[in-house]
């Protein structure tokens, strides 16, 4: 994350007394390395026995806080998701939804998709995360697979601007519809007025300088 | 074509088509002026300002004579953007913001987010048992009131005023036992990563026991005017209906997806604060449809009751154990008290930390005023709350405040049944399928 420097604003982490034991940890994260533990070896290897294409379309695999996370292109999404729910080893039913996250700092791969799959046969989750630049942010549907994503696709677009392919009514759901940008993005203020209250003004939340 | 103008029912041409505008008054003009077009297909604009659309929810109705042709969704009216706000907040600080999404049941909302932070931090088995105890027994105890308000609310939309009266009786019931232990009757931002802000007040656990006996005593009460109630069958019975392909492949999750025939509990196949050792049952029907939902509610009152029960069972022998994780750099430094007001700091912290350890009022100031730091990385956790999965959806960059948080929530997802449950079907009986998904608009739009 990018560090802001001002007169009074914090550097660093922000701590000054010491006090926190926490390392503050690099955000990009690595590959995970075999064997990945839980279910999620055999998980692996019934996708890429499924799927011949495995090596070309999963960009790394990465198990953290017991959790597995799959990084697909954008183009492959599809057909994994597809293999993932009808596969008899993995059925993934259930699409809990995708939802957006932004890493400006992330270069060409600044929007973030993430979906969330469950299967009730197996009792499994799974992790899949989708990243594209912002300049082209375009990636596949899932609809036609889960139509439950329908509405989670709606509110991605929304809030992040991604575009997602071949959706069958692609607008925005939660903030009204001739509203402009995308609110959930970094480079979008928090906003807010300022609050007067007896000669003594509150600035508004994006301008306190904690905030910023 | 009307003579005059109705001052309550106006029209006017537009590139769509005939708008016709009605508010409350006389709509003769109106009737006559619609009967007398060929047309049978209407557009009808329902809410967000309606009595029976649960809350500020739009619906778009395409009409064929009485039955529903094309059912749409609006929704968005109560979006406040509690996810945006919770990124300039510590991790503390959005419990806040967490509990007021789904306002109807705002302990899920805080464990779900909880647990989150406490897997991220690597707690997650620090946890004190007095803690998951006590969050377990405010989780059932939610879901009691948060289930008599969707069929309180759901009956007073299909006609039935009884069934509310009594519903929202026991739901005071609650909400009296909620003021007691939080100082809150909603939104109490009581469970905090860690654990929970306060122990249980003493003599807390017998009225809890009194509630639940008396609780026992009042379902009967609706038991006895809607089970098996002709007129109530004739409204529910074969209407909404959604199987459970249809569940599958909307997302659904929760009473709606249980009621056609799947056992599928998250306290059950993915245990999380302990369920695992509670006994009760996961409530079932096979007829898919909203009197099935309606008895897969009315029966998890009572395993509720059973695991409030064995809940305050649990607590007597940890009596005067702690209640938050003992890690000094992450548990909540204050000493909470209930007052008159709600939740505040004891006295006896205040005078601790002002008077007698500077070492306190150093971990008090560097936790109040910048929160506890989170190791990077992302983690979903899922809680099953009264209308299904509620999972959370959260990343930290290390720092003191979330770097995104997000809710999977039940209700929104939900909704999209809508159509699937009331196309071809009557007008009148889209109330009763979207009373039966019991769709909370502060966490369908956050």
């Amino acid at each position: 994350m990018s560090e802001e420097k001002g007169a009074f604003g914090v550097h660093g982490t922000g701590d000054t007394s010491g006090f926190s034991g926490l390392v503050r940890a690099a955000h990009s994260v690595g590959s995970s390395e075999r064997p990945y533990g839980s279910y999620f070896d055999d998980l692996t290897d019934d996708l890429e026995r499924a799927y011949p294409e495995f090596n070309d379309a999963i960009e790394k695999v990465v198990v953290d806080r017991g959790e597995l996370t799959l990084f697909v292109k954008a183009a492959k999404l599809v057909d994994v998701a597809r293999t993932l729910r009808d596969e008899a080893k993995l059925r993934f039913e259930y699409g809990m939804g995708v939802n957006g996250v932004h890493y400006p700092e992330d270069k060409n791969r600044e929007l973030h998709a993430v979906y969330e799959l469950m299967s009730l046969t197996h009792n499994r989750r799974i992790r899949l995360e989708v990243a594209v630049p912002d300049s082209n942010p375009h990636i596949p549907s899932l609809v036609e697979v889960w139509g439950g994503m329908n509405w989670h696709e709606r509110e991605t677009y929304d809030m992040f601007g991604i575009i997602f392919d071949g959706h069958p009514a692609l607008t925005r759901i939660l903030m009204p519809d001739d509203w402009q940008g995308h609110p959930q993005r970094k480079d979008y203020p928090l906003g807010g007025i300022a609050v007067e209250y007896k000669g003594a003004t509150t600035p508004a939340p994006s301008e306190r300088r904690s905030y910023r | 074509m009307s003579t005059y103008a109705d001052p309550y029912a106006s029209s006017r041409e537009t590139t769509e088509g005939r708008v016709y505008s009605v508010t409350g008054g006389d709509w003769d003009a109106l009737a006559t002026e619609i009967g007398a077009t060929k047309e049978e297909r209407v557009v009808v604009n329902m809410g967000p300002q309606h009595p029976s659309t649960h809350g500020v929810l739009r619906l778009i109705l395409e009409l064929e004579g009485e039955t529903v042709t094309e059912a749409r969704c609006g929704i968005g009216y109560l979006h406040t953007g509690i996810e945006k706000n919770t990124e300039y907040r510590t991790w503390t600080q959005g419990v806040t913001f967490v509990t007021r999404m789904d306002y109807l049941a705002p302990i899920f909302n805080e464990v779900a987010y909880c647990l989150g932070v406490e897997k991220l931090l690597g707690i997650t088995n620090d946890i004190p048992e007095r803690a998951s105890v006590i969050r377990v027994l405010m989780m059932e105890l939610n879901r009691i009131s948060s289930h008599m308000v969707a069929l309180g609310t759901g009956a007073l939309e299909l006609g039935a005023l009884s069934p509310m009266i009594f519903a929202f009786r026991e739901r005071e019931l609650v909400l009296d036992l909620f003021e007691m232990i939080s100082g809150l009757r909603m939104n109490m931002a009581y469970v905090r990563p860690g654990g929970v802000a306060q122990d249980i007040p003493a003599g807390g656990v017998k009225k809890i026991r009194e509630t639940v006996a008396q609780l026992r005593e009042n379902f009967k009460d609706n038991e006895k005017l809607l089970i098996g109630n002709t007129i109530w069958m004739k409204r529910t019975q074969d209407i909404g209906y959604l199987d459970l392909a249809g569940c599958t492949t909307l997302g659904i999750t929760g009473p709606v997806l249980r009621a056609s025939g799947l056992a599928w509990d998250l306290r059950k196949t993915q245990p999380y604060c302990g369920y695992e050792n509670y006994d009760f049952d996961v409530v079932t029907a096979n007829s898919g449809d909203v009197y099935g939902r309606f008895l897969v509610r009315m029966g998890e009152l009572e395993q509720s009751l059973r695991i409030v029960e064995q809940a305050c069972d649990k607590l007597d022998p940890l009596e005067g154990q702690p209640v938050m994780v003992a890690d000094k750099k992450i548990a909540w430094p204050s000493q909470l008290s209930v007052g008159s007001d709600g939740m505040g700091n004891s006295l006896n912290h205040i005078r601790e930390i002002m008077g007698e350890s500077m070492e306190a009022l150093i971990h008090h100031f560097k936790l109040v005023t910048e929160g506890f730091r989170v190791p990077a990385g992302q983690v979903y956790t899922a809680v099953e709350s009264p209308r299904g999965e509620t999972g959370v959806h959260l990343v930290s960059d290390g720092g003191t405040r979330p770097y995104r948080v997000h809710f999977r929530e039940p209700s929104f997802n939900n909704l999209q049944a809508t159509a699937a449950m009331s196309e071809g079907g009557m007008v009148a009986d889209i109330i009763a399928a979207v009373a039966s998904i019991d769709p909370v608009m502060g966490g369908v739009d956050r």
